[in-house]
Parts: C-alpha cells; structure tokens; sequence
C-alpha cells in the first residue's frame, strides 16, 4: 500500500537556556524514532505527558526544527521553501485539543471556517466562500450551515467547537490530519459523535489520520495500528488488536494491565509501575525505560535495544524481546 | 446507624436569569468504609451536591430542602459557625485540577498544617509534624514539607491534595475528579492510594467522575445523575450487569471496552436541558429512544426494582430485559 508518511530516525531537541548561569540543557523530546503511516490509515501515538507525542505531531507537519534520515510525504521530501511548505500546508492539517482555546473568540464561525481558503487564495467569489463553509460546516455536523455563520464561539457549546475545528481543517480537503487528543475535553457522550465524524471523512476522502491521545481503549478503538511511545521513543509498534492482547513490551504490558475495563471489578491493588518518569533533560543511557521496568536486565542501563520485529508488523524495542 | 444520609436534597442557584435547580431532590446512604460513585455528564449537579454535604456552595447556590445526615446530626440547616465544626473534621473533599489548587508561593507544609492549626487548634510546630508525618502517608517523604508547590509533579501534587484532605481524620472524603488531569499510570497510582486509605481509616468515600469506566473497580455502589436528579443507583455490579435506565445503558456503551468487538459506540444524541427551563416530564424524554407519551408529561419517580436497585423510567423494564 501507498505510503503517506514514511519517517526515519526523527529527533527533536529543544536547547534550553541555562538560567543564572545554571549550565545548559537539552530536552530530547522525540529521540530517533521511525515509522510509516499508509494512506487512508489511522496511525495512533499513544503516551503519557511529555512522551513527545504532540512533538512528533508538529515535526511531521514541519512546525518544530528537527533532525532525520528520512521524511518523505506521499513518496516525496517536503520541500523547505515558502511555496513548498504553503502547498504542503493544503494538505496536512492539525486538530487541536482544546476547543475552547483554539477557535478566536472575536472570529464568527464563517470567518474560522474560511480562514484556510483566503489564506490560500482558493476561492475567486464572496458566493464560492459562503457555499463552500456551509457544505464545510453541514459535513461536519452542523446542519444548516447558514445558520452558524454569524455566531461567535462562545455561543456553541463544546461539541459543535470542535465540529468547527474539524469543518476549517477538512474544508482544504487534506490528505493527511494530526488529531491532537480531539475528544480529550469533552464529554463522552459527545466525544462518540466526533470520533464518528472522523472516521466518516476517512471512508469518504481516504484522509490518513496521526491520533494522539493518552487514552488506550481510544486508540484500540479507531486506529489500525499504534505507538507507544516513553521519553521521546517509540517501545512498541503493532496493530491495534497486537498492542491490546499480545503485547510484548513490558511498558505496553503494564499500559494495557491498568486500563479500567467498564463493568469489570478488579481484584486485588493496580499492578502499577514504580517511581516517575525521568526528567527528560536527564541523559539516560541504555534503555530509557529501564529506571521504571520490573523486568530489566544488567545490560538495558548500559546499551540502548533496538527496535526489531517480532513478527510482521509488529515491532519492540526490548532486549527481553529478543531470542 | 448509617455514616451518611441523604435525604430528598436539593440545592438551587438564582441567578439574573432565574433559578437553576442544580440538584433537585437525591437521596443516598453511605456506610462506613463504602465508596459511592457519583457519575454524569457536565451541568448533571455531581459538584454541586458535593458542595453541598461540605457546605462550601458559592453564595448564589442554597440548600432548600433535605436533610444531610451525618451520623444522625443534620447539616443542611446549619448556620455557618455551627458547620465550621464539622467541615474537614467530618468532611472532606479533594478538588479536581491539583496543579492549580495549591497555593504557588506557600510552602506544602504550611498549607497543609494552615488546615490542621486552623480545624484542630493545634501551635504551628506540631502542625508542621502533622503535616510531615500526613505526606508519609501518601508516600511522599516527610522532609519535603519545605518544598514549593512547582517541585513536585502533577501526581505528587494531586497525593498532597489527598494528604490535606485527610488531615483531620475525616469520616467522609469527597474526591471530585481527583484524576482526570492525570496520566493513567498516575491515575492508578492515587487510585491505590484512595482505596488503601479507605480501608485502613474505615473512612466513608464518595468519588465524582464523568468517567463510568473507572467506577465498577473503584466504588461499592454507583449513582448516575442526569439533570439534577438520580436516575439510577444501585450496587456497583448491578449498574453494569442489569442497566435498567436508558440513560445509563447509552452512557456505558459510550466507552470502548476491549474485551468485545470493535464497534463504534453510538453516543447520545442531543444535549443535556437547559437547567433554568427543565421540561415537563422525564428530563431525559428528548433524548430516549424508548420515550411514550407518559415520559412527557408525567415525571418518573424513583422506584426500587431490585436489591438496593433504584430507577426512575416509565419503561425500565425494557432497559432491563434488553
């Protein structure tokens, strides 16, 4: 299948200033990691804060600096030019989490929606506009179209904020979408209905989607294949159903072991793993998860695993995994 | 005697536009050592009636009726000086949001014995060992009572919330949303903590959450709110395995659960009322698939249909025979 994008060794790495004269750190938010999205697919990133998920986001879309063997977007490298990254632009999108900050209060929906096609210079008449965001918006839920175009964000309730969000990234039609913890804020009642919106623009357009969340029934739920990541690496790369039930990673083991499963009552205390995550200006030799694993060896503090495949499609990073 | 009895409370706010019957009429019992959780979606009233068993509701917000039983004594018509007595000695509550809740330029200490010196009457040194010795038991060590609230991470912040919140030896403690903010493997962390405390103390818990599927393996019994109202309460097991509401029905199949297949839950269409103009009948009429011409008009009441299983739907039988 058509790869979307194919990423290789990515870093990101954040200098931070030294403050009254306290040496100089480097955040490594994301730490050389790969992967490949197919077209159509729904590729989620799962992690707890600071993992670099959101960071990885951004990189992909060209939005942080970063380093990388490899980045190629539909089979080609994005070019860094100002007319390469508008036209790359049309075609890779973000969905951001909160919709109750990311829409300007002082904008009219019309104007949020539209934004992207004036922006581009995408649209010759004031009717070719209006017609356009009303088929933007009644696509993404908010039927007639018409009648939220005056209205400010303030009078929506948070729901149809983040329908809006979704109706201004889809109106460019992209290819490929960074979701950004989309459901995270709301409530779960609602949360369905904009999962469902999602997936219906996948069936209809093949967008690919990058979903970030922290939620892992979420991402066994709607993605076809997930990432866990810790500390600015990837641990385990599998389909949705491998990660779930045949998780070979201790961290994806101990993820999916704590996942409240509704109407089950759990006997005995939460296998939970000890201590935090390590600050990540700390350098950590060896595996980065090694502080925190109940399983490691002598040789995870000092080498680095690589990320080898235990069968097809499915991969870890874990000298356990190895035979 | 049961810890705690709520009986028929109900808790209005005027505002400019008129009064919002927060929460109109719930009643539940709490026992010793037993943990209720208290589920909704926003607006539902889950804070609200928390607020009101602590007597900590903003000024807008009155209780109107009902009684609060603790251990027989009756809360809801006491005057402030009187409650003062009980709030935090008796009562507690651990608020959502730990990373805006503490004071940014006090040290942990202090805050925590500030609550001690003020509900115990107890000198400033002492206070300060309370403190130290309450951060040990929400593992974080004693010495760290000196340090300021951006030292610690979101999880530590979140266990002194819970240290303050035990600080006198309360019966009840409230934890509205204690993790939603959290990670997950943070959230298991003070889940385990709860729940050791709770047993260790004998300490009645409530937990108030939007997130059904933490309740079966936290709480003993569960109570789904909707519009002010208990739609339905029963023991923990119950709630999952005989769901006679269709509120509730639609509100667990909105979280995936990996055990089945993978099928796309179908939400909830419609949104909650508005609270200021509750319609006649059901609250939830608008919204059910199972809704007749009665559920419009005529507002169901609470009815036992099970061991210590309470609904209020017309059509529950429906519901509950799948």
């Amino acid at each position: 299948m058509a790869k979307i994008f194919e990423v290789e060794n990515l870093k990101v790495h954040f200098k931070l200033k030294g403050t009254f004269g306290s040496q100089k750190k480097t955040v490594k938010a994301v730490d050389g990691i790969s992967f490949s999205i197919d077209e159509g697919e729904v590729f989620s990133l799962v992690g707890e804060s600071g993992s670099g998920k959101t960071t990885t986001g951004k990189a992909l879309l060209q939005l942080v600096p970063y380093t990388c063997e490899k980045m190629l977007f539909k089979g080609e490298v994005i070019e860094n030019s100002k007319v390469g990254l508008k036209n790359f632009r049309q075609k890779a999108q973000m969905i951001y989490q909160d919709p109750y900050q990311s829409l300007n209060p002082r904008n009219e929906i019309l104007d949020i929606v539209s934004e992207p096609l004036i922006v581009n210079k995408l649209t010759e008449s004031e009717e070719d506009r209006l017609e356009r965001s009303r088929i933007a918006l009644e696509e993404a839920g908010m039927a007639p179209g018409e009648d939220y175009f005056f209205r400010y964000p303030y009078e929506l309730s948070g729901g149809q904020r983040q329908r809006v969000v979704i109706a201004s990234s889809m109106i460019m039609k992209p290819d490929f979408v960074v979701a950004d913890e989309p459901v995270s804020m709301l409530d779960a009642s609602i949360r369905t209905g904009i999962l469902r919106l999602m997936m219906k623009f996948r069936e209809e357009t093949g967008v690919s989607y990058l979903f970030i969340t922290h939620d892992l029934s979420l991402a066994w739920l709607i993605s076809d294949k997930i990432a866990i990541m810790y500390l600015g690496k990837i641990m385990e790369i599998g389909n949705s159903d491998i990660i779930i039930k045949g998780a070979v990673h201790p961290y994806t083991k101990a993820l999916v072991e704590i996942m409240p499963k509704p109407g089950q009552a759990r006997l005995g205390e939460r296998n939970v793993l000890e201590g935090e995550t390590p600050d990540p200006t700390d350098v950590v030799e060896g595996c980065k998860f090694c502080s925190r694993c109940p399983v490691h060896m002598d040789k995870c503090a000092i080498e680095e695993p690589p990320m080898i495949e235990v069968e097809p499609g499915h991969q870890v990073a874990c000298w356990r995994a190895m035979k | 005697m049961k810890l705690l009895e709520v009986k028929n409370l109900k808790t209005y706010f005027t505002i400019k536009q008129g009064t919002v019957k927060a929460v109109d009429g719930i009643s539940f019992d709490l026992d010793y050592g037993e943990a209720l959780g208290l589920v909704g979606e926003s607006g539902c009233g889950k804070t609200t009636s928390a607020l009101s068993i602590a007597h900590i509701l903003p000024k807008e917000g009155e209780i109107v009726d009902g009684e609060i039983l603790l251990e027989g004594v009756d809360l809801a018509k006491m005057s402030e000086k009187e409650i003062s007595k009980y709030r935090w000695n008796d009562v507690s509550i651990c608020f959502q949001g730990a990373m805006n809740a503490l004071n940014p330029v006090m040290k942990i200490g202090e805050q925590i014995a500030e609550a001690v010196m003020l509900h115990q009457g107890l000198h400033e040194k002492k206070a300060l060992e309370k403190a130290a010795s309450l951060l040990e038991l929400v593992d974080i060590p004693g010495e760290r009572i000196n340090n300021y609230p951006h030292e610690f991470s979101g999880g530590m912040k979140q266990r002194v919330m819970i240290a303050m919140a035990l600080a006198c030896d309360p019966k009840i403690m409230i934890g509205d949303e204690p993790t939603t903010a959290l990670d997950v493997m943070v959230q298991a962390q003070i889940l385990n903590l709860i729940e050791k405390l709770r047993s260790e103390f004998n300490m009645g818990f409530i937990l108030i959450t939007h997130d059904l599927s933490l309740l079966a393996e936290t709480c003993d019994k569960i109570a789904v709110m909707y519009a002010g109202k208990i739609v339905e309460i029963a023991r923990s097991q119950d709630i999952f395995e005989h769901t006679s509401h269709p509120y509730t029905d639609k509100l667990i199949k909105c979280f995936p659960d990996v055990t089945k297949g993978k099928l796309m839950p179908e939400g909830i269409p419609g949104t909650p009322p508005n609270m200021l103009e509750i319609p006649l009948g059901c609250p939830f009429a608008p919204r059910c698939e199972q809704v007749c011409n009665k559920c419009r008009q005529v507002a169901p009441e609470l009815t036992e249909v099970g061991n210590e299983h309470f609904v209020s739907c017309h059509n529950w039988e429906v519901i509950a025979n799948g």
